[in-house]
């Protein structure tokens, strides 16, 4: 396979390593009042699509940019590639202004 | 031997003669032959022997899905077993056997099998050896093993180099026929960067394997003029000999190069073949079609081939397989076959053809409406009977036969990203369907179903046109030769009804009459009939059979064959060596070694060394006399704790962590809190998964407000550093910290025992005062040494004795230990390994490796309260759960045999003194070992449950693996210095 | 029908006309006591011992395409009974015992050929593991040895003990591991169950649950709505998605493994190696095939193929192992999806749904554990309790914080 590198261009996957949905940046409170059901749902239950997958990956033999690939994991057909670093801030200034 | 079949004309090189062997005997052929052309010239038919009955066969086809004329290719290491006689190129002094067969091709033994086929029914062996049940390891099994299999390997390791390399393109062309060649010249005048393969060492195809395929011009005459245009333009790479095997994600294609094959051995520093790896923007496949045969009595002798390999035999290799030959077919094409052997002056007493209609041909009787009933000759084909259109039935004398139900497109590349064919009436046949191709790939030619010459030149071209169209490169179809346009004219003919044994699958043994059972004990699922007769999980992967057997399996459910099912293919689309997929990283090199600055210096003192990931490490350093390995690590233990020793610790991970936020980082990625440790501080520090357990342990050191060093585990260097990548980009993103992996770039040692300070001072520059004030137990700093190199001195300690680790930049790593030693001497300084390194440590109860399994627990570590409740971190809310905090949870404790006198192994179990020795009665297990030689005895740190409570408490050692059972009692893991006085000091 | 060798020889004799079907087609009733989605080896196998140990009903097996073309139809054929963990070893020994009797109990020969697994050490810390394993394993009954280089270098001189980047230090063997004939598990448990009255429909995808008040009523289908008491679900890779439709999320992730055979051998390869330096293990099937696998592809996928960086990571260390394979061919590889759950071990358990039970997370360990898989899951769905060696394979685990990680790797399963 071949991830676009947002900042780096066509990288081949090799040169990456796979952690799992992304999802995983949304980490929970950990003083909510349902933390632990927060994070054993967080850390173990997946929606596993057959389809479009939002997932991270991490290109170890490069910058060391987190990524999140959007793939179909039916097709491998890879749709989107945002750093994984933007994906987080969005998401954290998102939580605050709730 | 003569080459007595030998005709006129043909594309080989009859003044470079090549001596060759086949069982032992002395042949000739010449330059551009195979092994199969040059037998079959020297009139050799017999060939090889079928998997299970052992029935005798000859060569079926003129290329790489040849299922019967398999040989042992070579000797010793290098012996090859199961190549296709069709594609190995003939050269001075090949040697080759035929296979699965003893004691020889002609008297086979197994062929008993073949006496007894009406037994041996499909899948009939899941239906027996049952019984009595120890008897089929024993009796059943082995002698099927040996009777099943087909060449052999020696065993001998192969001598040969195998290379590896990436290719770059924007359109790959597959396959060097009239498309290929075609789509290459437009693709190539218009400037395309553009890779064409060919698995052949001759360019052309069928172009060169037919007379008359071009109007104006012989193909071989029109590819060599291609080939010259196409070798003269930069933008081309012209690849023969070079299989593409698989069509892989995002237009990545597997292909190998056979660069020596066709020599002797490879060149000096060469290597045998390439595994290219081919980034292509599109890829045209243009491999073409392969021809199939028609089922009938006895439809597999010597001598009984597919016709158009016999016109490739006729016409490119200049043999005929004998003087005397008949055609079988249900199509005009086979009809050239005759035509081109009349031409050559061979006999062909007769064409029979199933078509009522079909043409007459001049120069030999057209049998229409007829069929072949069964055919003679044990060991080569001597007459075919024939069943005339009156039902008369007729024998004819040939010695080979050229037989033909059509042909297939060639659809392997298409369907390697599960692609389903589509059933095209026309030519009654699969084409690649939409569905499934993959991403940019294109087919053209024979490969699409376009089986006339002209067609596929004209689609080649014009599929160059899209292709490079769709990448913003405006080609123009080359302009080519006027040739044969002449439309299929087929009838479908599937085979023979009534015949007994009639062939779809010849390698694996697959008649009709197995079809039929599979369907009537309902294996009517396509995969199901393949995985219950083993069709098409021949060497061929079924690329003459499946076809057939589908139309056999479609009359009798009374579907049409697109409803009976399709079959995909699967890559490689022909075996592949497994020396081109290795490549270079067998052996040593299969994975890099990494080395630390100093081991050079390490291998001058004579140490063994040890492997720890990808590291190699010091593990002990004999001396002269020492004859155990536990001498020399006794006299490291022993001379550290006593005075000093110096150990090589570089491997550990070392990651800088920059940035105002750096103290809250680390307290999100530790356990314990780091916010309030003082710049010049050291603190050990545990790291959690997010699941709680424990993940890796270190040191961070402090050394600015705003600057850490932490270290790891060797082993988790590479797994942290990403995991704090994670937590920094995507958990923290606010924060601002940055990190650098410094593992390689500082040489770090540990200096331990009672005289390290002092050795220390005596290469620390004089202005860092490194006394016990100044520089306390967890101090760091920066410092130089040997006269203003900068380093970085740690007073952190393993082995539980005073000591320090210092680091400087990689390059003076080999220096600072021959320092260390020069300034040492006077203390008697030792060097130590890892072994007296992890005797220390067990001596102390330091946890590693064996200790953070990935299943423990900082609870189980006896580190619980290490887990700060006041801060988020990872891993925090996880461990708190219920199962991971049981009262009887694993403990980490001490262990020491009774009587001193006995060892203690690691991976034993530990079990209560009474009661049974089972796995419902464990009480846990041993994680670490080692002797003691401060405590002259055997100690050991393992898990107990509920153990912090139990010290004092004797247990059972069991270890029934080796049949060993010892008396230990619970003690503190702390084995020396409990009070950690000597670190302190 | 009986099978055995008398009876090949009266069929040969009479022109094997005799043969009956090997299972029936057999069309959807309206409803069912027990409706088992997945017509694998797991489903086959639940429906076989639900007939045969657990009391006659009315059982109906639903496969969407055909039966055993799933992971049973596409693995390396392995069984053994050699784990670490307690909450495992008690059931895959089960398991092997009942391969052990199999072939006898369904009458159909599934080639159980226990020619011993060994696991190569390649340093002292792999060793100390191996000892723990091999104590743990012989505690539980199973069997176990511990060999030194010269043991391995007896059972197979052609491995590489001269040039290795990691040399070989010993090996753990068990002997009763070995190969089994994958698709004739699938067959003669089909076989078994057919000949006891339970529907296998094959080309029937369930399309949605019909639950009610918490309670499962049956299943829509492409071939309509079959009513069912109770409905169990073995369906591997496609366990998210079918449970999905239950409004369930569950701890699994889909990847895929590839697996590969070469071109047919003279026997090389007596039993089943495993590298312990790399990812690759090779045993030869009875037909000379090596059969040979690695590590999985390590993204989440539903294509049942993967890439070649695999490919040739599985073959470098194939090599690497045994410097003769470089002359022999792959023939073949194909990929197959694994439902692998976030510690590497199974579950057989209820669901908060009345009436519904799910089997999966099998990881790419399924085959070994056919039998026992079945017959827990037959325990399960006819008692409501689960079975005494299958305790552990609870669906809360996670919650409770009872994991069984055999491997240290934590909630990550594409390191499983």
């Amino acid at each position: 396979m071949i991830i676009n590198h947002p900042l780096l261009g066509p990288r081949d996957a090799q040169e990456f390593t796979y952690l799992g949905d992304a999802t995983l940046i949304n980490r929970p409170d950990w003083q909510s009042e349902n933390a632990l059901n927060a994070f054993h749902d967080y850390l173990y239950l997946r929606d596993n699509p057959a389809g479009e997958h939002r997932e991270l990956w991490y290109h170890e033999q490069g910058d060391r940019s987190w990524l999140v690939v959007t793939r179909n994991t039916m097709t491998h057909e890879i749709l989107n590639v945002e750093l994984a670093h933007d994906v987080a801030k969005a998401a954290a200034a998102e939580r605050s202004a709730q | 031997m003569t080459n007595g079949n030998r005709l006129n004309g043909g594309l080989i090189d009859r003044s470079t003669n090549l001596n060759f062997k086949f069982d032992g005997k002395n042949f000739s052929g010449f330059q551009g032959d195979t092994l199969a052309s040059a037998l079959m010239a020297n009139g050799v038919r017999l060939m090889g022997r079928s998997f299970k009955y052992h029935r005798p066969r000859g060569v079926l086809t003129a290329g790489s899905e040849e299922p019967n004329a398999l040989v042992e290719l070579r000797s010793g290491g290098r012996q090859e077993p199961n190549t296709r006689a069709t594609v190995a190129e003939l050269y001075d002094g090949l040697s080759a056997n035929s296979q699965n067969r003893w004691p020889s091709l002609e008297r086979d033994f197994m062929a008993i099998n073949d006496r007894f086929s009406n037994f041996l029914t499909a899948g009939f062996y899941y239906k027996t050896f049952m019984w009595p049940k120890a008897f089929w390891e024993k009796l059943y099994e082995p002698v099927i093993r040996k009777a099943a299999g087909l060449g052999s390997l020696t065993g001998e390791d192969d001598p040969d180099a195998y290379d590896k390399g990436f290719l770059h393109c924007d359109l790959l062309i597959v396959g060097a026929g009239p498309a290929g060649l075609a789509a290459a010249l437009t693709a190539g005048r218009a400037g395309a960067q553009v890779i064409l393969a060919e698995e052949d060492f001759h360019l052309g195809g069928r172009l060169i394997a037919e007379t008359g395929a071009l109007a104006d011009v012989s193909g071989a005459d029109w590819v060599a003029q291609t080939q010259a245009e196409l070798a003269g333009m930069g933008n081309v790479r012209l690849m023969p000999r070079t299989t593409v095997f698989g069509a892989y994600d995002h237009g990545i294609y597997g292909a190998v190069e056979r660069n020596a094959d066709h020599l002797a051995m490879p060149a000096e520093g060469k290597p045998r073949q390439t595994l290219w790896r081919i980034y292509s923007k599109r890829a045209l496949i243009t491999t073409g079609a392969i021809e199939r045969p028609i089922a009938f009595e006895n439809n597999d002798r010597p001598g009984i081939m597919l016709a158009g390999a016999v016109r490739a035999y006729v016409n490119r290799w200049a043999t005929t397989p004998a003087q005397s030959l008949v055609v079988f077919a249900n199509n005009d094409d086979a009809h050239q076959t005759a035509r081109d052997l009349i031409a050559q002056g061979v006999k062909v007493p007769a064409i029979v053809d199933t078509r009522p209609d079909a043409p007459d041909v001049e120069g030999t009787e057209v049998l229409k409406g007829a069929e072949i009933i069964n055919t003679s000759g044990r060991l080569g084909l001597t007459s075919v009977q024939v069943r005339t259109d009156k039902g008369f039935t007729r024998d004819l004398h040939c010695e080979a036969l050229a037989m033909s139900g059509g042909w297939n497109p060639n659809l392997g590349l298409t369907c390697h990203q599960r692609g389903r064919p589509v059933w095209n009436a026309d030519i009654h046949a699969f084409v690649p369907g939409e569905e499934g191709l993959p991403v940019g790939q294109i087919v053209a030619g024979a490969a699409k179903g376009d089986l006339t010459t002209d067609a596929a030149l004209q689609g080649g071209a014009n599929a160059a046109v899209t292709a490079l169209s769709d990448l913003g490169i405006t080609a123009t179809p080359a302009d080519l030769p006027a040739a044969q346009d002449a439309p299929v004219s087929l009838s479908p003919f599937w085979h023979v009804k009534g015949a007994k044994r009639a062939w779809l699958d010849y390698q694996n043994d697959v008649t009709v009459k197995d079809v039929k059972l599979a369907h009537q004990e309902n294996f009517t699922s396509v995969e199901h009939l393949k995985r219950y007769t083993t069709l098409g999980m021949a060497t061929d992967q079924g690329k003459t059979s499946n076809v057939g057997a589908l139309a056999v399996m479609a009359e009798l459910t009374g579907k049409s064959i697109p409803e009976t099912g399709s079959t995909i293919f699967r890559p490689p689309y022909t075996p592949v060596a497994m020396g081109a997929l290795a490549g270079r990283a067998v052996g040593k090199e299969f994975h890099p070694t990494r080395l630390t600055p100093s081991h050079k210096w390490a291998e001058e003192q004579g140490a063994v060394f040890l492997e720890v990931g990808n590291w190699l490490r010091a593990q002990w350093f004999p001396r002269k006399g020492e004859t155990h390995w536990r001498q020399s690590v006794n006299r490291e233990v022993l001379q550290t704790r006593n005075s000093v020793g110096v150990c090589d610790v570089t491997t550990l991970g070392k990651i800088d962590v920059q940035g105002a936020d750096a103290a809250a980082f680390l307290n999100m990625i530790y356990a314990n809190g780091f916010a309030k440790l003082p710049v010049g501080k050291v603190r050990y520090g545990l790291m959690l998964r997010e699941d709680g357990v424990a993940y890796d342990d270190g040191t961070a050191a402090r050394l600015a407000e705003d600057h850490f060093v932490v270290t790891t585990t060797t082993a988790n260097a590479v797994l942290v550093y990403r995991n704090m990548e994670f937590v920094r980009q995507c958990l923290c993103p606010n924060m601002d910290v940055q990190l650098i992996s410094t593992t390689e770039a500082w040489a770090q040692y540990a200096v331990a025992g009672p005289n390290s300070r002092k050795l220390l001072q005596k290469i620390v520059d004089p202005e860092f005062d490194i006394s016990n004030e100044a520089f306390p137990f967890m101090a760091c700093g920066e410092i130089t040494v040997c006269g203003g190199l900068r380093a970085r001195l740690f007073r952190i300690s393993f082995s539980g004795e005073l000591a320090y680790e210092i680091a400087v930049p990689t390059r003076y790593g080999d220096g600072l230990m021959r320092a260390l030693m020069e300034a040492g001497e006077e203390f008697d300084v030792v060097p130590y390994g890892t072994e007296a390194l992890g005797v220390m440590r067990i001596e102390k109860g330091h946890a590693t490796g064996n200790e953070l399994n990935g299943t423990t627990t900082a609870l189980n570590l006896g580190l619980g309260r290490m887990v700060s409740t006041k801060k988020d971190c990872i891993g925090n809310v996880l461990s708190r759960r219920e199962g991971m905090n049981t009262p009887d949870a694993l403990a980490l404790v001490g262990l020491k045999p009774v009587d001193a006198k006995d060892t203690l192994p690691a991976g034993g179990h530990l079990m209560n003194l009474t009661g049974p020795v089972d796995a419902a009665h464990d009480q846990g297990y041993v994680t670490s070992t080692a002797y003691s030689p401060i405590l002259n005895s055997s100690i050991a740190l393992g898990y107990v449950k509920g153990g912090f409570d139990r010290k004092g408490e004797q247990l059972r050692l069991v270890n029934p693996l080796e049949g060993q059972e010892v008396l230990v009692e619970i003690v503190s893991a702390h084995f020396v210095d409990p009070e950690g006085e000597k670190l302190r000091a | 029908m009986r099978y055995s060798a008398l009876r090949i020889f009266k069929e040969a004799l009479t022109g094997h006309k005799g043969w009956t079907q090997q299972w029936r087609d057999a069309a959807p009733a309206e409803s069912y006591d027990y409706v088992i989605i997945g017509g694998g080896g797991h489903g086959l196998s639940t429906a076989y011992y639900l007939a045969k140990e657990f009391g006659g009903a009315r059982i109906a097996v639903l496969e969407k395409g055909w039966i055993g073309g799933g992971n049973v139809g596409r693995n390396t054929t392995i069984i053994r009974s050699n784990y670490l963990l307690d909450g495992n070893e008690p059931f895959y020994e089960f398991s092997l015992k009942l391969w052990e009797n199999l072939e006898q109990d369904f009458n159909y020969n599934a080639m159980v050929s226990q020619r011993g697994i060994l696991n190569l050490i390649h340093n002292d810390a792999q060793r100390d593991a191996a000892r723990r394993r091999g104590n743990a394993m012989i505690l539980n009954g199973s069997d176990a040895e511990l060999l030194d280089t010269e043991g391995v270098r007896a059972m197979y001189p052609f491995l590489n003990f001269n040039d290795q980047r990691f040399p070989i230090q010993g090996g753990l063997l068990h002997r009763r591991g070995g190969t089994v004939r994958h698709d004739a598990v699938a067959w003669g448990y089909a076989r078994g169950a057919d000949m006891r009255g339970v529907d296998i429909i094959q080309n029937c995808e369930v399309t949605g649950f019909r639950i009610e008040n918490g309670k499962v009523l049956g299943v829509d289908t492409t071939r309509g709505y079959i009513g069912a008491k109770k409905v169990g679900v073995t369906v591997a890779g496609s366990s998210s998605r079918v449970m999905a439709k239950a409004g369930m999320r569950l701890p699994i992730e889909s990847h895929v493994l590839q697996a590969f055979v070469s071109e047919g051998l003279k026997p090389i390869i007596p039993g089943v190696i495993t590298y312990g330096a790399g990812h690759f293990y090779c045993s030869q099937s009875d037909k000379g095939g090596l059969v040979f696998g690695g590590d999985i592809d390590m993204y989440n996928t539903y294509a049942q193929r993967g890439n070649l960086p695999v490919v040739e990571d599985v073959i470098e260390s194939g090599m690497s192992l045994i410097p003769a394979l470089g002359r022999a061919r792959l023939l073949r590889s194909w990929g197959g999806v694994m439902d692998m759950s976030m510690d590497g071990s199974p579950f057989i358990d209820k669901t908060h749904i009345d009436g519904l039970y799910f089997n999966g997370g099998w990881c790419y360990g399924g085959f070994k554990a056919t039998p026992a898989s079945g017959y827990c899951f037959a325990h399960l769905l006819k008692t409501d309790r689960p079975h005494e060696v299958a305790t552990a394979y609870r669906l809360d685990r996670f919650m409770s914080g009872n994991m069984i990680d055999e491997k240290g790797q934590g909630a990550q399963p594409n390191l499983h």
